[in-house]
């Protein structure tokens, strides 16, 4: 096997499930995070199944649900799973969404705004640097604020907006979790991939039990991969799952 | 029955690509355009049992609820016998 | 299924001269067929024979010449005459690969073509049993500046009109390529991009993917067992690409954009679907054999898997499923839509297979039966429409020993006396690395790989950017290196060495990350095969790429031939390109190529003696330096000894084994000066080196930017200096030279104790970094299609 790092806590077991749906391509790059890097148990879960096998996280991969026909997430949302990841949401479960689960989620409705064609028109893969803008959620609790972490996007439609009393609102609730910046952590226009509404790359629900995030914590868990920042994301969610029992 | 519908990201919107089409033109030296938005078009084809009043009604759902994202985008349709 | 009854004869054909003419056939195959049937065609079976015939699908022009490859090393499980090849690479998986070209439908619709030319490939390797691990593309455009434009033969440059076509063919492709592999989720690592004028009309797009799969459950294009069931599975059947195998075997002439209906629409997410259902349902243990319908879709998989299984298929079309009505049965055995498989299944068990195909949501219907006899035969509404021998579409159609032209060496071995002039004056040679690191074919080529997505499947250790592609294996300790080269203008200048060079360099770029080169597939581009030149062009590259692979230790798996790359009677290039893939028993080990910090060695691998003596201002003539800046050709390529080749990738497997090196790269376009700055900007790493001045009345010019093969610059810690020199003595044929050493910010290089250039890294940087999108944005294009299909 190839050497990983350890997971860092190694509390009692936290079971999570990932979303399949027709389209999705990172669901097996999810599950792998889990089970050998993260080290807990991990099931896939279909589109058409209404139940969430007691799960104690959800997460909502990336890729192209229904090949992004109509508009990115659009067509998943109506999927019977969805249904039960809302209720699932409302009772307080733990869901992230990465990159086309972001788009999943803001269909949905479980996370406000959209997002919309990167500015530049063109599907955009590389490293870029995310500044923690709150380490108070269940996914950031590893995080020191303002903490810079290097994770890699890959997404065509990534250009987060919504309206100004929502941009308020996330503001005033502290619930955008990560954006772009330097790698110093500097907030520029350069440093925004995509021209999203105040660098925005990833925001919390109003519980702050769901986050949406574009760039990808499953790409970057691993050292031999580029960066393993990304691990503390899913390792904040064990943290703040064992803390809950 | 046919049931066009046009869905148009709504005008507080940015449409990037819309301007970039409007750029091009310029560049081109098109004269007179003031400004470009680009939108989706969507053709249904509705059953002939469906009568005009209920057609309506399930095309405003339809548009509503599946062609368009309300944060960003609008529609608009029409019916064609 | 109701059978034909033996009495029954299709339906004969009113033949023509005219309509063999349209059907590319001539009186000669005519013959041939009808001795092979006996009667006169029905036409669906004169369209089959034009499709099965065509130059694409019956190589009946390179066939008797590609027996010459070695195909054949204790690694390869699989060679080529399947799908893709496979090789071994050890715990228990294998490795399936190859190259394909999709030039003509490219240049026809951009997007499209390369969409599905990426896609079709992808079913050749998920149809073996294999998942798609990676994809890599080499691509070649006209020009897209003015500046990089001019003919080597003094032709005017490159109207504007035409580098605004070009640019548009370049972002059509690239958004195509990325659309459809973005989508079904497999990563990018890149390739090759290059300019010349010559594809300004024949834009070259040859897509490499690789997928890993279980030795033992490995499934073949191989129909058995008389009375099991065929079935269909994927999308539905359209009007698509009908005549488009018999188009890529045609020149271009005025008018070939009038050809549109007959380029086929890509779907990724069907494909996606596909290779999910295809994956689940061969672990069903049901399926026999399966096949992509790719080029001549229902009808070369059907004969071919016939043929391979010694066994017939008989179909009725009415079961295939349609997108359109009305369509004939001809149209049906010729359309190639894409995104279908035809499978054959174990009689009784079909209700497995068709549960995993309805959860994915794809259709999947019997349409027909293996028979004993080893025959196509098609029904369309129960009358037999075509019924032809499988051997007589398959291993019996017609290859040719078309006549061989006598090579002639197209431009003269040395400089004009002007050029020699120009080359001995006095040169600001840090402005010339600056442009000439600007340039297109030198230049980052970021704008492209950043449109595909390089990193799905988590499994990306070295991405686009670096020498080769680096993938790990999950579940082992080891990782895949992958590699694609070509240089055509030294194909032109020598098809021979020229391609034994693409071989040599593909092997190279893999070696500097470590890893051992242990097998190839080449995709060979060329021009009217009908003509002699054009022979002697092809079997030349052929016998250069088989000398340079048996050397190597690679034998060929597979591959494709892509001939008729011409524009209004001019031929490209002669355009091998070889991909090499190679394994790296520990993964972690994997050498990167950009010069990681300050205080490092830097080294010089090179050949004991050089493989000629003083040919270096005639080999000058094949370098980029020569072609940008003079705007002249002339000489030979570089001289290349294959043995001291392998002993470079065996001495830097050995190197990066030991875990002694920091950085490996190789010296290629723009030479020695291009390679040590382009080694800087990753990670903004300067450099101070003395560059060996070579002869002693060698132009610096020359010294500086003059391409080389076997050999390699290593950065390394200063400890591990003599350790490596120590290795390489091993190697007879190579030996070490000190260049110098990393910095923190100056690229500062001297000859003869001289300073020759001395810049900051950024002055250097900036100018690589932006060549390619401000050559794009230098033009502008007036179709803005490629951003509503993207």
């Amino acid at each position: 096997m190839i050497p990983i790092e350890k997971p860092l806590i190694n509390y009692m077991q936290m079971k999570f499930g990932v979303l399949v749906f027709p389209g999705s391509n990172c669901d097996h790059d999810t599950y792998h995070v889990i089970s050998e890097v993260v080290g807990q148990p991990v099931v896939f879960l279909w589109h058409e199944s209404e139940q969430l096998e007691n799960c104690d996280a959800i997460l909502v991969p990336g890729g192209f649900a229904y090949g992004d026909y109509l508009r990115t997430g659009a067509i998943a949302h109506f999927a019977p799973i969805m249904q039960a990841v809302k209720k699932f949401a409302a009772s307080g479960g733990l869901v992230l969404g990465i990159c086309n689960g972001f788009q999943i989620l803001t269909e949905s409705g479980l996370l406000p705004g959209a997002l919309m064609r990167n500015a530049g028109l063109k599907y955009i893969c590389k490293q870029i640097y995310l500044r923690t803008e709150t380490s108070d959620s269940p996914f950031t609790n590893l995080l020191q604020p303002c903490q810079v972490l290097k994770i890699p996007i890959g997404h065509m439609e990534g250009n987060y907006f919504c309206d100004a009393p929502t941009l308020q609102q996330l503001e005033a609730q502290r619930r955008i979790a990560f954006r772009y910046s330097t790698a110093a952590g500097e907030i520029t226009a350069e440093a925004n991939p995509n021209g999203s509404l105040q660098n925005i790359a990833g925001i919390l629900n109003e519980g702050r039990n769901v986050l949406g995030m574009m760039p990808h914590p499953d790409r970057s868990s691993e050292a031999l991969l580029g960066s393993a920042d990304g691990l503390r994301i899913f390792q904040s969610m064990v943290a703040t799952l064992a803390g809950q029992d | 029955m046919k049931a066009h519908v046009y869905v148009m990201l709504r005008k507080t919107v940015l449409d990037p690509q819309g301007q970039t089409i409007h750029g091009a033109l310029r560049k081109m030296q098109y004269r007179g355009v003031e400004d470009v938005r680009q939108g989706k078009y969507f053709v249904l084809t509705l059953s002939d049992a469906l009568a005009l009043p209920e057609a309506q009604l399930e095309v405003e759902r339809i548009a509503r609820e599946v062609l368009v994202n309300p944060v960003i985008e609008e529609y608009t349709y029409r019916l064609e016998p | 299924m109701k059978s034909a009854s033996s009495s029954a004869i299709p339906l004969p054909a009113q033949i023509t001269p005219e309509l063999l003419a349209q059907h590319g056939i001539t009186a000669d195959e005519y013959q041939r067929i009808l001795d092979a049937l006996g009667r006169t065609p029905s036409m669906t079976e004169l369209g089959i024979y034009s499709v099965m015939w065509s130059e694409h699908c019956s190589y009946k022009s390179s066939r008797v010449h590609l027996k010459r490859l070695p195909t054949e090393s204790q690694r390869v499980v699989q060679g080529p005459g399947e799908n893709a090849g496979i090789i071994d690479v050890g715990d228990g998986w294998a490795c399936a690969f190859k190259i394909e070209s999709h030039n003509h439908p490219s240049y026809i619709e951009p997007y499209q073509g390369a969409a599905t030319g990426v896609g079709g490939i992808l079913r050749d390797i998920f149809t073996m049993g294999a998942r798609p691990l990676a994809v890599m593309d080499s691509l070649r455009f006209g020009p897209i500046v003015a500046e990089d434009s001019a003919k080597v033969d003094g032709e005017n440059s490159t109207p504007t009109s035409l580098l605004n076509k070009n640019h548009q063919i370049l972002e059509g492709v690239v958004s195509g390529i990325a659309g459809y592999g973005n989508c079904f989720g497999v990563p990018n690592l890149g390739g090759e991009t290059r300019f010349e004028p010559c594809y300004s009309g024949n834009p070259l797009v040859n897509a490499f993917a690789l997928g890993m799969v279980r030795k033992d459950e490995i499934f073949y294009g191989k129909a058995t067992g008389v009375g099991n069931p065929v079935l269909y599975v994927g999308a539905k059947t359209g009007r698509d690409g009908i005549h488009g195998a018999t188009m890529a075997s045609e020149e271009f002439h005025e008018g070939s954009e009038q050809k549109r209906p007959n380029v086929q629409m890509g779907d990724p997410f069907m494909e996606k679907l596909l290779l999910e259902a295809c994956l689940e349902a061969m672990q069903t243990g049901t399926i026999v054999g399966i096949q992509d319908m790719g080029a001549a879709g229902l009808t070369s998989s059907s004969c071919e898997m016939g043929s391979r299984g010694g066994v017939g298929i008989e179909m009725e079309l009415d079961r295939v499923p349609q997108r359109e009505t009305g369509m004939t049965a001809y149209e049906m055995m010729l359309s190639e839509s894409q995104e279908r498989m035809l499978l054959v299944a174990d009689k009784g068990r079909e209700q497995e297979v068709l549960r995993v195909f309805a959860k994915w949501g794809l259709d999947a219907v019997t349409v027909g039966t293996v028979i004993a006899e080893s025959r196509l035969k098609i029904l369309h509404h129960g009358e037999l429409v075509a019924d032809i021998p499988n051997a007589s579409l398959t291993d019996e159609a017609p290859r040719y020993h078309r006549p061989i032209g006598t090579w002639k060496a197209p431009v003269p071995s040395e400089p004009s006396a002007e050029i020699l002039k120009q080359l001995q004056a006095k040169r600001d040679l840090t402005t010339d690395l600056k442009k000439l690191l600007a340039s297109s074919n030198i230049c980052d080529k970021r704008w492209v790989f950043e449109q595909y997505d390089t990193m799905v499947q988590t499994n990306t250790a070295q991405g686009p950017g670096g020498e080769a592609g680096v993938m790990r294996l999950k579940g082992t300790q080891r990782g895949l290196a992958m590699a694609l080269d070509g240089n055509s203008r030294w194909c032109y200048l020598d098809p021979k060495l020229g391609a034994a060079h693409a071989v040599a360099e593909a092997a190279r770029k893999v070696a500097c990350t470590g890893a051992t080169p242990i097998a190839a597939t080449n995709c060979l581009n060329f021009g009217n095969p009908e003509k002699p030149e054009i022979m002697a062009q092809l079997s030349s590259a052929i016998d250069g790429i088989a000398e340079a692979c048996t050397a190597l230790g690679t034998p060929i798996t597979g591959g494709n031939v892509s001939l008729y790359n011409e524009t209004k009677g001019e031929a490209i290039y002669p355009s091998p390109v070889v991909g090499i893939v190679g394994i790296l028993e520990d993964v972690s080990k994997a050498v990167p190529a950009d010069f990681q910090r300050t205080g490092d060695a830097v080294l010089l691998l090179h050949p004991k003696a050089p493989a000629k003596e003083s040919a270096s201002l005639k080999e000058f003539g094949s370098s980029e330096y020569a072609k940008y800046f003079l705007k002249a050709l002339w000489g030979t390529p570089p001289a290349l000894s294959l043995d001291t080749e392998a002993a470079l990738h065996k001495c830097l497997a050995k190197l990066a084994d030991d875990g002694l090196l920091h950085s490996a790269r190789d010296i290629s376009d723009g030479g020695i000066a291009v390679a040590l700055a382009e080694g800087c900007f990753a990670h903004q790493v300067g450099i101070r080196v003395t560059v060996p001045s070579g002869l002693s009345d060698d132009p610096m010019a020359c010294v500086l930017f003059a391409e080389h093969a076997s050999e390699a610059i290593v950065t390394c810690a200063p400890e591990s200096v003599e350790k490596i020199k120590n290795i390489i003595d091993d190697f007879g044929f190579l030996t070490v030279g000190p260049l110098g050493v990393t910095t923190a910010d100056r690229i500062e290089l001297s000859v003869n104790g001289k300073p020759i250039i001395s810049e900051s890294i950024a002055n250097l940087s900036g100018p690589w970094r932006r060549g390619l999108s401000d050559a794009l944005e230098s033009t502008f294009h007036r179709d803005s299609s490629a951003m509503d299909q993207a």
